[in-house]
């Protein structure tokens, strides 16, 4: 029950802070942090919360399953266990961050942004627990609408084309999502007579080579466009880029999750021998995504893209985590996640008071930054190093784990992304250098006053805090997923013996 | 004829008496008004009627007409949808200086051979039905006198529909020719049972398909859609969109579904209706400028996506009549929104006239986003519920090539359904026509709209009783 609360809180929020713009642009704001504060609180109680009983496998802490559409069998099934809480946190955390970092970056139609961000967030939290497939793709959908209005009506110069590529690319995605769900419905339906969506029913289905292969795919294409996996990556850089500072910090902080979240909950228990064959073309898509996202991210002239292809390098390592399917890497995997949403959600939003110190994101236009805003330049120091992954802060345990379990799959992988992720040093090293130091063109006629203000050195001072803390002890977490991973990577790696398996289909065998 | 035909029958007697009674009120006295409140009453009476022919249901009256569960369903499909296009149409005429009293009596005449087109079993109701739809609607198209667009409109549809009426007729006499009957049960019989080939059959089974996609607009012979769409007035516009197509898709349903179920043959050419309404509409659909034939050429593509439900048969009835409804409930609003921003003199149409419209007219502008999202198939709308409906009756099928196709079809086609959004929420930076001066909308049209959104986001979110009480009515049709 409380799952439905978290949704409703948000939905209701997005309601009372459009209602709220009425009065004055700051009360909205108020409603929409105490909305996402609402959120995290019940989040924070479910972290804490004893499992209850299901008649499921797993360690869940709260379900509800209610008949939604009964004669397809469609149901609202809604549970939480250790990566669904984990992720809501995230969704609580990244959510104040976009909020504190719009405030005061949206200025007009103020309500409406508040209503798109709130509803964005609400589908996010419902992707995140629904554990019925076509629950999962209503939510998977339904934050698509939000986050495009966000993008075409707050965006930069080119907002119209990017909102409309974000759309498409996302939605192509999700159709063969869609299609792949049907598939295996049909199969169970076809198998037992009983019409049923829901993850449990389903993820035990037996089926031919062929058919696990294609409905793989479906799966694939949908949380590869979202995650996004190297040549399907089109919509993000300019998604990323054109969106206002809270879309952009919602898209990289929470909407990217979606895909490797998809991964690890669906992909992997769903078809264990089909991603057995797959995982060595999705490993190495990662591993070049990994070095593409790198080398592109220091070309970049403007500041958002290059975080926006950072992201891309980022998500590359979370891939091969997931594809490795060996507890350790999924741990990482989740670490990773959760340590890139707060650390690049937190660089967007200070590429946002950059903007607005500077009046531009073009890094050639900067520089010496750090003398006038010494605060900006602190956090984005330690944001930089921690997004080349270094020890004591979150990301570094992240890559290690990973790195650690992909050797367990593949050594020689596990040695080429090593040394793609030394790449990734530059890139972070270039906002440093070329925004805070060095001699400015404009750094003598920058406004005094235009630096972090106390709400929002307080919101990259917790971001930051949250990273140290998982750098320094991340056993909380891990200890959180653990469950759940472990079942995970049991459901992929006791994958039933081939001679399980229904006979192929004729000229399946090839 | 027993006093139970007559009960069966109730819908489409009401629906008679209020297009006599309006003709006669005519008579006394000329007043819209009057006019308005009786087909209103006479729609409404037959919206009631449905409820005790439903006890009786099913059953076959005269031999030309079957009332059951089926019919009823569509019949109420459409009956619902012309009472939301007349509600409109009052507040449309207003100041045009029209004659509104004839505009009714020719709605209530199509929508009675609408009517009579969901419960034929027979060539001879089928023909009836259709004509009874088609010819008021040749008046109702050009009902401007003054204006070009709506004189070419009907001009255009009067001469491609009187071909197809005519390649109707000759397909049924051929079918006749082979098979002595012109009654479907009996054509489904014969069919079954025959072992060699029947080329008139097949032939004139050819003609008849060919005359139900002239009235679907399935490609290619959808040419006639987008001028008509444009040039017809708005709530015409919206009633060929939905009242006529429903009505024939409905028909089509009973008649193909068997026949489809009985033999491969039949599938190909339906396949390649279904792919070619698909590919053209959203293709030509995307660089158009002007909201009604971009809702043209997006309701050809719809028509293909229903096409797929159809292949499906025999488990294509719920999956067609919910995505029926979630269309109509869709189109409606879209075009609604056109009927009530449309002056007299000053059609609301092109994306020029609907640019910036959220900060001008939010709850209109609202309500077309939600038809448009509708139409391209997102959540909380009618129209996700409607596409994974075909999709689902189409994997159930086995006819995968067609859902892919249907999957890239989508993508296509939100394309452009989110430039018309983009349109609608383009910021006062951009040129803006000499915003028009705000003019109160009309209470009537400004409620049905409301409805209509209403609906659609109920069968966005729990569409459970809409899918419970189609199976109820259509258990045992096909």
């Amino acid at each position: 029950m409380i799952l439905v609360w978290m949704i409703g809180i948000l939905l209701a929020g997005g309601l009372a802070a459009w209602a709220a713009a009425r009065r004055s642009a700051d009360m909205c704001r108020r409603v929409a942090l105490a909305a996402v504060g609402a959120e995290l609180i019940l989040a924070l109680g479910l972290w804490a919360s004893p499992p209850v009983a299901t008649n499921y496998p797993g360690r869940w802490v709260a379900a509800v399953d209610w008949p939604w559409i009964d004669s397809l069998g469609i149901r609202f099934c809604l549970m939480a266990d250790g990566i669904g809480v984990l992720m809501l946190l995230l969704v609580g955390v990244v959510g104040l961050l976009a909020v504190a970092a719009s405030w005061r970056d949206v200025t007009h139609r103020v309500g409406f942004f508040h209503f798109a961000l709130l509803w964005a967030l609400a589908a996010l939290c419902g992707a995140f627990v629904a554990m019925d497939l076509l629950l999962f793709f209503f939510f998977f959908e339904m934050m698509l609408v939000p986050l495009f209005l966000m993008i075409l009506l707050w965006g930069r110069e080119h907002r119209r084309r990017a909102a409309i590529k974000f759309f498409l690319f996302t939605q192509l995605g999700g159709l063969f999502l869609l299609v792949g769900v049907l598939g295996l419905y049909f199969l169970h339906y076809a198998r037992t007579g009983t019409p049923t969506f829901r993850f449990f029913d389903l993820v035990h289905e037996p089926m031919s080579r062929a058919a696990a292969w294609w409905i793989m795919l479906g799966f694939f294409a949908a949380f590869a466009v979202k995650l996004p996996v190297v040549p399907v990556h089109g919509w993000l850089p300019d998604a990323h880029a054109e969106a206002p500072v809270g879309g952009s910090v919602v898209l990289a902080g929470l909407v990217l999750k979606v895909g490797a979240y998809g991964l690890l909950r669906f992909l992997l228990p769903l078809f264990p021998l089909a991603v057995v064959e797959l995982a060595p073309a999705a490993m190495i898509l990662a591993v070049v995504g990994i070095l593409y996202g790198a080398v592109q991210s220091y070309g970049q002239s403007d500041l958002k893209r290059l975080v926006a292809y950072s992201s891309i390098s980022h998500m590359g390592i979370v891939l091969l985590g997931v594809f490795s399917r060996n507890e350790l890497a999924l741990q990482g995997a989740m670490v990773t996640i959760l340590a890139h949403g707060v650390s690049t959600g937190a660089l967007f939003a200070l590429a946002g008071m950059v903007h607005r110190c500077t009046g531009t994101y073009d890094m050639g236009r900067m520089g010496g930054l750090w003398k006038k805003y010494p605060w900006l330049g602190g956090a984005a120091m330690v944001l930089a190093m921690a997004s080349v992954g270094l020890p004591g802060l979150a990301n570094f345990i992240g890559e290690f784990l990973v790195l650690l379990g992909a050797w367990k799959a593949s050594p020689v992988l596990t040695i080429l992304a090593a040394g793609a992720l030394i790449v990734s040093v530059p890139y972070s090293l270039k906002i440093i250098q070329q925004v805070f130091h060095g001699r400015g063109a404009t750094a003598s006629d920058l406004p005094a006053g235009a630096g972090a203000d106390l709400r929002e050195r307080a919101m990259l001072a917790g971001c930051i805090a949250i990273l140290v803390w998982l750098g320094l002890a991340p056993q909380a977490v891990l200890r959180t997923s653990a469950a759940a991973m472990q079942a995970v990577s049991a459901a992929a790696a006791t994958a039933p013996a081939p001679n399980a398996v229904l006979p192929n289909e004729p000229g399946a065998n090839q | 004829m027993t006093p139970q035909d007559f009960i069966a029958l109730g819908p489409l007697l009401a629906v008679a008496l209020g297009a006599i009674a309006a003709l006669l009120s005519i008579g006394v006295r000329r007043r819209p008004r009057a006019a308005f409140a009786i087909c209103g009453l006479g729609l409404a009476a037959g919206l009631a009627a449905i409820v005790p022919a439903w006890r009786v249901a099913p059953r076959a009256v005269t031999g030309l007409l079957v009332v059951d569960g089926y019919a009823l369903f569509f019949t109420g499909l459409v009956l619902a949808a012309a009472m939301a296009v007349l509600v409109l149409s009052a507040g449309y005429l207003r100041g045009r200086g029209e004659h509104a009293e004839e505009y009714c009596v020719l709605l209530m005449l199509a929508t009675l051979g609408a009517c009579v087109l969901t419960a034929s079993t027979h060539f001879a109701s089928f023909f009836l039905g259709l004509e009874l739809l088609s010819v008021p609607l040749y008046a109702l198209m050009a009902y401007g006198r003054t204006q070009r667009p709506n004189i070419e409109a009907a001009l255009k549809y009067l001469i491609l529909a009187g071909v197809s009426s005519a390649m109707l007729l000759m397909g049924m006499a051929l079918v006749y020719a082979d098979l002595g009957s012109l009654s479907f049960a009996h054509i489904f019989a014969d069919v079954a049972q025959s072992t060699e080939p029947m080329p008139w059959f097949l032939a004139g089974a050819a003609l008849i398909l060919t005359a139900v996609a002239f009235k679907l607009a399935l490609a290619p012979l959808h040419f006639w859609a987008p001028d008509v769409y444009q040039g017809a007035p708005a709530p015409v516009t919206a009633y060929v969109a939905t009242v006529s197509k429903g009505a024939v898709l409905a028909l089509a349903l009973r008649y193909f579904g068997p026949l489809l179920a009985a033999g491969e043959p039949a599938r190909v050419p339906l396949a390649f209706l279904a792919v070619a309404s698909m590919f053209v509409g959203n293709l030509i659909a995307l660089r158009q400028e002007n909201v009604k034939r971009l809702l043209a050429y997006s309701s050809i593509a719809h028509m293909g996506y229903l096409l797929v439900a159809l292949l499906a048969a025999p488990n294509a009835v719920t999956a067609v009549a919910f995505y029926l409804a979630a269309y109509f409930a869709t189109m409606l609003i879209a075009l609604g929104v056109l009927v009530v921003l449309s002056r007299p003199g000053a059609e609301a149409q092109t994306l020029d006239d609907v640019r910036g419209l959220a900060w001008r007219r939010p709850w209109l502008a609202a309500a077309m986003t939600a038809a448009l999202l509708s139409l391209a198939g997102m959540p909380l709308t009618a129209g996700f519920f409607g596409k994974f409906y075909v999709l689902l009756a189409g994997s159930g099928a086995g006819l995968w090539g067609l859902v892919i196709v249907m999957v890239i079809n989508s993508a296509l086609g939100l394309y452009y359904y989110l430039r018309v959004v983009a349109a609608l929420f383009a910021s006062a930076e951009q040129p803006v026509p000499a915003a028009a001066p705000l003019v109160p909308l009309p209470w009537a049209g400004a409620v049905v709209l409301a409805a209509l959104v209403g609906v659609l986001v109920w069968l966005g979110t729990y569409p459970a009783p809409l899918i419970q009480m189609i199976r109820l009515l259509t258990a045992g049709a096909n």
